[in-house]
This record gives structure tokens, sequence and C-alpha cells, in this order.
């Protein structure tokens, strides 16, 4: 069951006169559950792609069919809207509200929900995931008085709060030391194989991308590798999608 | 309703997150919202205190006079026929309750006052009730008023004014002392507070109160408008007026045939007391006025028998030239009040809008991250919107705590009179709001237009 399917996606911004095209062309499918790293060197394009994938950007053209609706062409507010259900963020630099309690940051994505909760449930809910995330002791503490660790976890309780399908982390181990990097990949490991989210892990470390079970590699625009996804719990070294064309893309 | 509190909870989380910015940055509209109201219940304590000088130089009274005779198409003057009754001045205050506070009639006289080797000729010389000083509004310096038995006995009682008891007592104390008015002795039982001139210049102390009927029975032979009532009568017995136009007949000679026994006969002079010379009558508020005049018209039209289309046999007269003062120096104060009102409010709302647009560059990474978790435009722009009136209504609020209190100060320090006023309490609010609106606005737009991605990666 395909959660993401592009469709010969291209995005060109214009600086000035010139047009300088980032993607040229990408389709790609991920299923249903599956745990993804994006790479690629600076340039070739990831964070755009991330950025289209995470509906905070719109193609130029080709198609985008997120949980089965075509998004590529929706307003702000409707790519907002999706934003909001469909998708978590996970930034590298943690992004939390300072002289914020956990609790309260982690129910910040409530306000902008459509469904709305009571005060009391929403503080309810936001404990439960904050326990999820083995932080149940730390409610009150603002960011300043957690670690880098604990602040990566109130992160994705964050992001976890709506209960998205889809879990975006942009270098979500980039200003933490290796101990907790790896404390932190497990959780998305442990959250993907536990509850089913598919997670697309964005870095430029190998290392990072080895906790996936598939690697998309980017280069000029284009997927160099990774192209195929194998189905749930089918791992697939990521040496043997090296032969992937990037012409395929075309 | 629950989004909009949750949003105002959130903006309220917000200005928290920096305390003293937030303070800082409603000054402005706490130092103008203040301001604005300790004026403004200082300018409406000292425009009451205006007011009631001006109220106790009659701006609510009215006056009834008897109305104008006229004889063969020459018309006389108001008050050359007496009209008037101590019974009118009795209805007025009986049906004209509400509206009308206080009602008396008055006689006037004007003779000579002896005390010792002293006389003076008051200018007024008065007879009236004790309500002549409600009307007035006018307090007893010393002594007591008049008691309704004195009033109805037409007991040798009276009041002096300030300035005839100069010139008779000089530093004397005059209560319980007889003066003698047009030769007939009356004792004095109270001084009344001083009151200085009229609007005309006319000096009110100059002025002496008695009983009505003291002064219609005892006194008045030589009053204006009474003093040769018999003679006219005489004159023209089947005309049932008295001309005051011959009230001087020294200064003319008698044309007419003089009367004889059985016509004299045939005319008694009237019983004295019958007439009064004025009621003077004090409406509850100067608003009242207009229908206060209509009320007694009616009043009146119905005691004297007068049908639809005959003229008044009366006059009416309020004092239109106080209550005009009275409104355009308050009107000049409300309009300066607002000038500096505006001009404090735009200055704290440019205040509140430079460190809005300073807050939403600071918080960009803030609104990227909203953005991303699913904040539309439009809740950014009422986030920070909310955010920004939140600001003007807590400064607001503050202010009018401040401006209370710097008016409760000056009362209590200063001893000047203030009032509190609800409608610049409440205008304060409603102006902060707007203020918050306006200068929230533009910063608030401006970050609901912030791209997230860029937002996001802004440092």
């Amino acid at each position: 069951m395909e959660l993401i399917k592009l469709e010969d996606l291209h995005k060109t911004y214009h600086l000035g006169e010139i047009d300088v095209p980032v993607l040229k062309g990408v389709s790609l499918t991920i299923d249903r559950g599956e745990m993804v790293a994006l790479t690629g060197a600076s340039g070739s394009g990831k964070t755009t792609l991330m950025n289209i994938l995470g509906c905070l950007d719109r193609p130029t053209s080709g198609r985008y069919w997120l949980d089965g609706e075509e998004i590529s062409q929706l307003s702000a507010d409707g790519r907002a809207m999706i934003r909001n259900k469909k998708i978590g963020f996970v930034f590298q630099s943690f992004n939390l509200l300072a002289r914020t309690s956990a609790l309260e940051n982690v129910m910040m994505p409530l306000a902008y929900t459509a469904s709305s909760l009571s005060d009391r449930d929403s503080r309810e809910r936001a404990r439960r995931v904050l326990e999820r995330v083995s932080l149940g002791d730390r409610l009150d503490h603002h960011p300043s008085q957690l670690s880098g660790g604990q602040q990566q976890r109130v992160a994705i309780a964050r992001a976890l709060i709506n209960n998205p399908p889809l879990l975006f982390a942009d270098e979500p181990t980039g200003n933490l030391d290796s101990h907790t990097s790896e404390e932190i990949l497990r959780m998305f490991q442990q959250l993907n194989v536990e509850q089913g989210i598919t997670i697309v892990l964005v870095t430029h470390d190998a290392g990072v991308a080895r906790h996936a079970r598939r690697v998309i590699r980017m280069r000029d625009g284009l997927i160099e590798s990774g192209l195929f996804g194998g189905a749930d719990g089918e791992v697939k070294p990521e040496r043997s999608t090296g032969l992937i064309a990037a012409s395929l893309a075309e | 309703m629950f989004y909009l509190l949750r949003t105002i909870k959130m903006a309220g989380n917000a200005l928290r997150r920096n305390v003293m910015r937030s303070a800082l940055t409603t000054l402005g509209i706490v130092i103008g919202v203040a301001a604005v109201i300790a004026m403004v219940e200082i300018g409406e304590g000292s425009k009451k205190a205006v007011a009631q000088t001006i109220q106790s130089m009659g701006a609510n009274n009215l006056l009834i006079q008897s109305g104008a005779a006229s004889s063969g198409g020459v018309t006389f003057g108001s008050g050359s026929v007496l009209t008037l009754t101590p019974g009118d001045a009795e209805a007025i205050a009986r049906d004209c309750q509400p509206r009308i506070v206080s009602v008396a009639p008055i006689v006037r006289a004007r003779t000579q006052v002896v005390y010792g080797n002293k006389n003076w000729v008051p200018l007024y010389l008065y007879g009236t009730t004790s309500e002549f000083l409600d009307v007035r509004e006018w307090d007893l310096a010393d002594g007591r008023e008049f008691t309704d038995a004195e009033v109805a006995g037409g007991a040798d009682v009276c009041i002096l004014g300030q300035t005839l008891v100069r010139e008779l007592f000089g530093e004397e104390s005059p209560i319980d002392e007889i003066v003698r008015v047009n030769n007939h002795p009356m004792r004095v039982i109270g001084v009344l507070s001083y009151k200085g001139a009229n609007m005309m210049g006319m000096d009110q102390d100059d002025i002496l109160l008695a009983p009505w009927r003291t002064i219609k029975s005892k006194v008045s032979g030589t009053s204006a408008t009474t003093a040769n009532q018999s003679a006219v009568v005489q004159q023209d017995p089947s005309q049932q007026v008295i001309l005051t136009k011959q009230a001087y007949p020294n200064t003319s000679t008698n044309t007419l045939p003089a009367q004889t026994q059985s016509q004299a006969l045939n005319n008694p002079p009237p019983l004295l007391p019958v007439n009064v010379d004025q009621i003077l009558v004090r409406v509850a508020t100067e608003g009242e006025i207009k229908q206060a005049i209509s009320e007694l018209s009616a009043v009146l039209r119905e005691r004297h028998h007068l049908r639809a289309g005959q003229p008044d046999d009366f006059n009416l007269r309020d004092m239109t030239e106080l209550s005009k003062a009275m409104g355009s120096t308050s009107e000049l104060m409300s309009a300066l009040l607002l000038v500096v009102a505006f001009i404090s409010l735009v200055v704290g709302g440019v205040g509140i809008m430079n460190i809005m647009l300073v807050s939403v560059t600071e918080r960009t990474k803030e609104i990227g991250l909203r953005m991303a978790v699913g904040a539309r435009a439009k809740d950014i722009l009422r986030q920070f919107l909310v955010e920004a009136i939140l600001l003007c209504v807590l400064g607001g609020a503050l202010g009018i705590l401040l401006g209370r209190g710097g008016s409760y100060l000056v009362r209590v320090i200063l001893n000047w009179q203030t009032e509190p006023s609800l409608p610049a309490i409440a205008a304060s609010v409603a102006v902060s709001v707007v203020v918050g609106v306006i200068f929230g606005y533009y910063p608030a737009w401006k970050a609901s237009r912030l791209d997230p991605i860029e937002a996001l990666r802004y440092e």
C-alpha cells in the first residue's frame, strides 16, 4: 500500500532571469510503514524534495499523491491542513518554543487542529505522547532544562501528537552526540516497527541512513538509487540498489 | 468561541515569555489611557464644580410671572396683571412632582429697612417660603430657616443677605435683633451665605427674606405691583385686572372721573392677600427644563380656566444664557480631552507596532515551526493580532487603574473634586482594542506572509 507516490516531479527556482532546476523529474513511491533515508550531497535536491514531500512547498510540475490524495496543486491553507493531520516534522535544531514547558510544546500543534479538543483532553494527550518517548517525568521542564536528546524527544512527541501516518526527520541527529543519536534513531525505528509510522529520514550521514531499511540517494535533482523500496519487513541492503540509473526518472 | 479562548491563551503565553518587553511595549498605552482617565475624572470633577456654581446662579430655575394686560389694544409689560396666587405655587409643587423639586412663591416689595441709626433699601425684598433657599440653592451662614408655622401665620421674622447685614450691622451679629421694615418690626432669624453678583451685575446679597404673608399684609403697602390696586379697581370695575402701569399715581395726574360712593360700594377692593408677584421654580436637571415648562403651563392654564386658543395669562422664563454657558465650557473641555487622548493613544499604538514588528522578526523561526505543524496564514495573522490586542487591552486596563489611582491622589492630596467617568473607561477599553487592531495588523500580516521554509531556516 503506497503512502507516497510521485510522478515526474519538477521543481524550478527562478532567480531573476535564470531558471535553476532543482528537481528534474522525480518519480517515487514509498509504501505505508516504510522507513526511508533520503540522502545525497548538498545541492542534490534532497531538501527540496523533502519540502515538497512535507507539503511545505509545491512542485513546479508533476503530481504528488499522499495517502491517496492528489495534493500537488493544493493551496497554502490546504497544505497546512495536510501538514497538521498527516505529517509530523522533526528538525535538526529541535525548534522548541523557549520558556514553554515540554507539555505545552507538545500541545502546540493541537491549536491548529480542526477538531477542537478541550484543554484537559489536549493536556492528557500530550502527556501520553511524552510518556511514549519516555519523558513522562519531564512534563513541566522548559527546553533550557532539558538535554539535547530530551529536547529532540520532545520534538518527536510534538510531531506525533496528531497521530500522523508520516514523519519527516530533517537531520534529526545533526546536533546530538553519537550516543544520543543512536538513542533517537532507535526511537524512530521503534515507532516505525511498533506503530507502523512511515518515516523519512533526511540526512547526508551514511551512519544515520544505515538505520533505515531503504535508502534513497539523490544526485543532481534525480534519484540515483533506492528507487524501488521493499515491502514491509523486507530489508534491502542499500548496496544492491546502486545500479538504478537516473535515466529512469526522466 | 473555544477557538478564540485558545488563541487568547496562546497569545497570553507568548507575552508571558517576555514579560519585561511586553510591559515596556504597552507602556505607551498604559500612560496614554492613564492620562486620559485621570484627566477625564479631574475634568469631570471641575466641570461638575463649575456646573454647581452655575446651577447655584439659577441655571435650572424657572421664573413664572404674571402675564401682560392689554386694554383697548394697548399691551402692558409682563407682570402687569396679577394672576398668580399662592395656590398656583402649591398646585405646581403637587402636580409637577418629579421634574420640579421645589417651588417658592414670591411677593416683592421695595422699602426701607431700619436698624438702630442705620437704614438701607435692599435691592430685593422678598416675601416667600423656606423653599426659596432650596430653589436658589442658597445656604444659611447663620441662624435658621422659616418654620412652616411662621410662613403660614405671617410671623414677623426675616432672613438677611450679607450686604444688608454689612450695611445695617457692620461686624455685629444680627441674629435675634429687630429690624424695621417699612416701619414694621421684624426679628432677624437667619443670615444667608455669600453669593455675589449675578450675571447682570446685580448684588444678590442685597436681600431681605420674610414670610410672604408678612410682606403681603404688613409691608407691601408700597410694593411695586400692588401699591395702587384699589385705585385701579376703582377706575375700571368691569375689568378684573389690576394694572401696574398705574401703580405710581403720583407721577401722572388722574384724568378719569372720580369714583362715586355707590360705585365704591359696588366694587369692594379684593381681599388681601390673594396674589403673588412671581413663582420661582427649580427643575431637577437642566435637561428637563423643556418638559417642566410644558407641564407647568398645563397646570397653570387649567387653574386659570384658560380655554384652548386663549393666550397664557402668565410668562415663563428660563435661564437659557446660563445653560448655554455651561454647555460651552463642557464642550470645550471634552474636545480638548479628546485631542489629547487621541495623540497619546496614537503614540502608544506606534510603540506597539514597532515592538510587534521586532517580535515578528525575532520569532520568524517560531512562525515557521507553527506553519510546519499546520498553522494556516490566517492562524498566524490571528495569533499576532490577538497578541497586539491583548497587549493593548492589558495596557488599557492597567492605565485605567493608574488613572483612577492618579485622580484619587489628586482628590486626596490636592483636594480637587474628581468624578469617576464610566464612559471614559468604556471608551479607553474600546480605543485600546482599536489601537491594537490598527497597529497590530501590519506586523501580523507580515508574519502571516512568511514562507514556512524560509522561516524555518531563518537564524
